[in-house]
């Protein structure tokens, strides 16, 4: 390496920039061109996608499709179910799959093999196929309200957070990385007399940032995705989430092209946002953390 | 689970029990309704009442049978041909439609034939449509697996460098996971979109006018490319960052042992890099297949199936048939074959990918 | 204008709004975010009936309309099905088969002046009707027909399949637009059925034999059906209209913009063709394959749901909005055809010397409802499958042959959806 001369080095460096440049506008050119169509006026969008135009922010350029899908629809409310929904359960997946994850992973206990298996073996059903079964029950399912006992479950928020809470990939992931773990750490916490809460949460879970935001990031998205199961629970315009919404500029007669652009860039947000958030926090310092040393 | 650790039947039972329970009620017990559904003729919405049918959703699904077509012949017994030569032959449906003489062959399809001399063999299914659906998934998971995965581990080793604003690069990367599938599917139908569409346009300056447009979506040679292309588009920064968590796990000191070694970039990562990587390796396949096989939002929103079935996959035939045609009993037969060759195929990846001790 | 409107009638309704208490019915409707005069109108129209009596609240909630069907599917599966139905007309048969809807109850006598296609029938009653209805034209301009010396065809002279075909080749060999004929195939759906079942009829086939309902064989795969099918195909293949892959957005704007020449499309599209062409706008009949000139009818009406508990006032309410002066305002208001002569005579649009007048005579003349059958929801599915795989090249015959068996068992697993 001593050999390189400076001029190599630089140019060299030159090069991986351009290959990271070149993908980079791989990545990015869909989306370029939906922020910038929702800036143009129909026409003008249709017409610019045979050219460089259709990403660039030329013509006749304003906010207007973003105040009328805006007039529109309730995008707000629909932004805000979703990111209520998506939230809730993103939470309580974390909880409830990595406490089993960890029972999986360092206590031994009857049948935990068994039941183990079976879990696995769900991770690969797709939800679209069980979802008329799962209306079914849903419908009838009881609930513990402010007045007193209720039966069925539609049309409520928890029908669209309380069956994704739990899901086998979910756990598996949990189960692949604290398999990973030293188990020195937790034996030795629990000679010192540690109750295997207190190692699930003081241990365990302070050391499983990378795996925490990897199964945050699938679980977001996927409820944030979400379309089918809510078409069929949810009939309340107020309590429907993004995706059901965008049907409200995609099913008409003349699609308002720049305003489905412009609703499409508003529900893309706050994922982004989301993601943003865990990056920085999570898989930025997976290298700190020297998991595995 | 190898070690045994700890004996705590209660605080394991108790740890286990929400994701247990919760998984049992919302998954588990829906798809044992499903397979049961799919034992009989239960309808979305009829008058009629449910009755136990046992296998027959099944038989309709997968049926296949074989038939050799022999050519027409004329008075003397010479074959028969049209006015370009080629053989004449009867037509297969005198066969398959109420023919007392082929009960095996009723209600069955043309899959797919080929010439044996002057006969024509001919594979019939009882559900073409089906079996279509079944090869191009299979398609689609045996080409997408291996390249996204490929592909997204050369991103995440490209990226995985130390340089000054590789954390934009990063974020770019990851840019199209974030966005919905539908929102993508719909993007890319415009960037698809025949004669002057965006891709035709690009392609052809790149070319300096040479690329002649095409109709990406609109023919069967290139509909089920175009849809993988935008998904390894679309899952690939997801699966870079899952393969970039992995490589940082790696320790440094590995690194620095190889450097000392003077070991070059390939050795490198052929013994450092590769068996650090293999729990994510296989986490990635199974990622991968997983949601191959769940393949919906994009044919739905892109082709519907076609052309000519180019496009069909097993989740939208489940959907199609269960909720737009309202054949529960049918949709929930395909979803539990799924479940079985999903199944087979991770048990087989399972066993490919064990340790080796 | 509407705005305002709303906004009295909401002032109205608060001060009518009584002590005693009104029973609430729950109205579900299919077009949530159309943005045009039709939300408000309906609206509207809820709004005036709750203000003009003391029993009834009606509350709507609007739906997507791609989703509109499955929601309802879902909640009558899990029983939760609102008071008063929205529903497009040839679902209804299947609705009222599987028993999401009951009987409107409604005097017959008083929807004797109703264009068909307003109408929904089942079992020999009464379950839905409309407060509009909609056609479909070959839409042009006089002047693109008059530079290539083409006839402009009439009511009582249509194009003979002939003349329009040779008409299309016409254009397409003059280079001047991308394609002839814009059939509106990005529109995948119920377009399909709706749009081109009727060119399929004129040539003497059908979705399915209609004395019966119980077998599409000889009529969707008989010699009618098979000229139809190659017709079709040449459409394709002659590059006289564009295939499956049709661009959404061309379909909306190819007419204005000049990339197509002729647009089969529907009456809602209308008023943007009269402003931008004024007088040159021509909306035509459609080709006489040799069974006359057809078009569907049926558009969106209203139900009760079979689970109501007050069909009264779910019938007093559909009995309120069939006024004249509905008719006229939605007609107005939409570009949509009233279903009476009486109100149509009270429209901007549909009055003697109105643009789009001529749809009510199309309406009249040729409307064919889609066949009246609880299978028709799975057939229409079917007949679109087999249009695309047609225009995508399949073989003719085999498509037609396929379609018809998928029908058969479609039918024999419905034991005869009770025909």
């Amino acid at each position: 390496m001593a050999a390189v001369s400076h001029d190599n080095r630089g140019l060299r460096l030159a090069a991986r920039y351009a290959a990271l440049i070149l993908v980079a506008i791989i990545f990015i050119f869909p989306l370029l061109f939906m922020a910038m169509s929702s800036l143009k006026p129909d026409q003008q969008l249709l017409n610019d996608t045979n050219s460089l135009r259709a990403f660039l922010p030329v013509g006749d350029i304003s906010f207007q499709n973003y105040w009328d899908a805006f007039d529109r629809a309730p995008i707000g409310v629909f932004v805000l179910n979703s990111v209520l929904i998506t939230g809730a359960t993103v939470l309580l997946t974390l909880f409830v799959c990595s406490l089993a994850a960890f029972s999986f992973v360092f206590l031994d206990w009857k049948g935990k093999e068994v039941i183990f298996s079976i879990l696995l073996a769900t991770l690969i059903i797709p939800y679209e196929t069980i979802f008329i079964p799962l209306l079914l029950m849903a419908s009838q399912l009881p609930w513990i309200g402010t007045e007193g006992l209720e039966i069925g479950w539609l049309n409520t928020y928890r029908v669209q957070i309380i069956p994704f809470i739990a899901d086998g990939l979910s756990i598996f992931l949990f189960v692949q990385y604290f398999r990973d773990l030293p188990r020195e750490l937790i034996e030795a916490s629990r000679v010192e007399g540690a109750s295997w809460w207190m190692i699930y949460r003081k241990v365990v879970m302070p050391l499983s940032g990378p795996v925490i935001a990897t199964a945050a990031i699938l679980k977001f998205l996927f409820m944030y995705n979400q379309y089918l199961w809510p078409l069929m629970v949810v009939q309340e315009e107020a309590i429907r989430p993004v995706m059901v919404g965008l049907g409200y500029f995609t099913d008409q007669l003349n699609v308002p092209w720049g305003e489905v652009m412009a609703y499409l860039t508003v529900i893309t947000v706050p994922v982004l946002a989301f993601y943003l958030s865990l990056q920085r926090v999570f898989i930025a310092s997976v290298a700190s953390t020297g998991v595995k040393g | 689970m190898a070690s045994k650790l700890t004996q705590s039947n209660k605080a394991g039972w108790l740890m286990a029990f929400p994701g247990i329970a919760l998984i049992a009620a919302f998954i588990i017990v829906p798809f044992f309704l499903a397979f049961a559904f799919s034992l009989t003729n239960q309808r979305l919405a009829s008058p009629n009442p449910t009755e136990y049918v046992g296998f027959d959703n099944y038989r309709d699904l997968l049926g296949l049978a074989i038939f050799t077509l022999e050519p027409e012949r004329g008075e003397n017994g010479q074959v028969l041909r049209d006015d370009e030569g080629a053989i004449e032959y009867p037509r297969l449906r005198t066969f398959t439609r109420n023919n007392p003489d082929y009960p095996q062959l009723d209600g069955k399809r043309e899959w797919f034939s080929w010439q044996s001399g002057e006969n024509r063999t001919v594979v019939l299914a009882s559900d073409v449509v089906f079996m279509r659906a079944v090869v191009n998934t299979f398609f689609f998971v045996i080409f997408v697996a291996p390249v996204q995965a490929g592909i997204a581990l050369g991103l995440a080793l490209l990226i995985n460098q130390k340089l000054r604003g590789i954390n934009v690069f990063r974020t770019i990367y990851f840019m199209p996971v974030v966005v919905s599938i539908v929102v993508v599917s719909l993007l890319w139908k415009f960037i698809y979109s025949p004669g002057d569409g965006l891709l035709n346009n690009i392609l052809g300056w790149l070319s300096f006018g040479l690329f002649e447009p095409r109709d990406w979506l609109g023919s069967t040679s290139t509909a089920l490319p175009s849809i993988i292309a935008m998904s390894i588009w679309q899952g690939v920064g997801f699966h870079m960052v899952i393969w970039l968590a992995g490589l940082q796990t790696i320790s440094p000191t590995l690194y620095e042992a190889a450097e000392i070694e003077g070991s070059n970039k390939w050795q490198t990562f052929r013994y450092v890099t590769w068996p650090g990587l293999r729990n994510t390796a296989v986490l990635i396949l199974i990622v991968i297949t997983m949601q191959a096989f769940a393949l919906y939002a994009q044919i739905n929103v892109m082709t519907r199936g076609g052309p000519l079935d180019s496009t069909q996959v097993f989740v939208f035939q489940a959907v199609v048939r269960g909720y737009e045609r309202q054949d529960i009993s049918g949709g929930s037969a395909i979803s539990v074959i799924l479940f079985l060759i999903v199944l087979a195929i991770s048990l087989i990846q399972r066993y490919l990918t064990r340790e080796k001790n | 204008m509407t705005r305002n409107m709303t906004l009295a009638a909401i002032c109205v309704a608060g001060l009518a709004a009584p002590a005693a208490a009104q029973t609430e019915l729950s109205l579900w409707y299919h077009g949530a975010g159309s943005a045009n005069a039709e939300e408000a109108l309906v609206n509207q129209l809820v709004e005036e009936f709750n203000a003009s009596q003391s029993d009834w609240q009606v509350v709507i909630e609007t739906f997507p309309q791609l989703a509109y069907n499955d929601a309802v599917g879902a909640a009558a599966l899990a029983g939760e099905l609102p008071d008063i139905l929205d529903v497009d007309g040839p679902v209804m048969p299947n609705w009222a088969w599987a028993g999401y809807m009951q009987p409107l109850g409604i005097d017959e006598a008083t929807l004797e002046d109703y264009l068909p296609g307003t109408i929904g029938r089942w079992n020999g009653e009464v379950y839905s009707v409309g407060l509009w209805d909609a056609a479909v034209a070959m839409t042009t301009r006089r002047s693109t027909l008059e530079a290539y010396g083409i006839r402009v065809p009439t009511l009582d002279a249509p194009w003979t399949g002939d003349e329009f075909t040779e008409a299309l080749m016409t254009i397409r060999d003059s280079g001047d637009f991308e394609y002839p004929l814009d059939l509106g195939m990005a529109w995948r759906g119920e377009w399909y059925p709706y749009a081109f079942s009727p060119l399929l009829q004129s040539f003497g086939g059908d979705i399915i034999d209609r004395s019966t309902y119980q077998s599409a064989e000889g009529v969707l795969n008989g010699d009618a059906a098979i000229a139809f099918g190659e017709w079709w195909q040449m459409l394709f293949q002659e590059n006289l209209a564009p295939g499956t892959s049709q661009d959404a957005a061309d379909r909306d704007a190819g007419l204005l913009n000049g990339t197509y020449a002729i647009s089969w499309n529907g009456n809602w599209a209308a008023l943007p063709v009269v402003e931008a062409f004024g007088d040159d706008a021509l909306f035509l009949p459609a080709p006489d394959f040799g069974n006359g000139s057809v078009i569907g009818g049926a558009s969106w009406q209203f139900g009760v749901s079979a689970t109501s508990e007050n069909p009264d006032g779910a019938r007093a309410f559909i009995e309120f909005a069939l006024q004249d002066r509905w008719f006229s305002a939605f007609s107005d208001g939409t570009g949509l055809i009233p279903p009476t002569a009486s109100a149509a005579a009270d429209t901007a649009n549909y009055a003697a010397g109105g643009a789009l007048e001529v749809f009510y005579g199309l309406s009249e003349a040729q409307a064919l409802v889609r066949p009246v059958t609880p299978g028709y929801i799975v057939q229409a599915l079917i007949f679109e499958n087999a249009l695309a795989d047609i225009a995508n090249g399949a073989d003719v015959l085999d498509a037609l042959d396929a379609a018809v068996d998928e029908i058969g068992a479609d039918i024999e697993a419905n034991d005869g959806y009770g025909h």
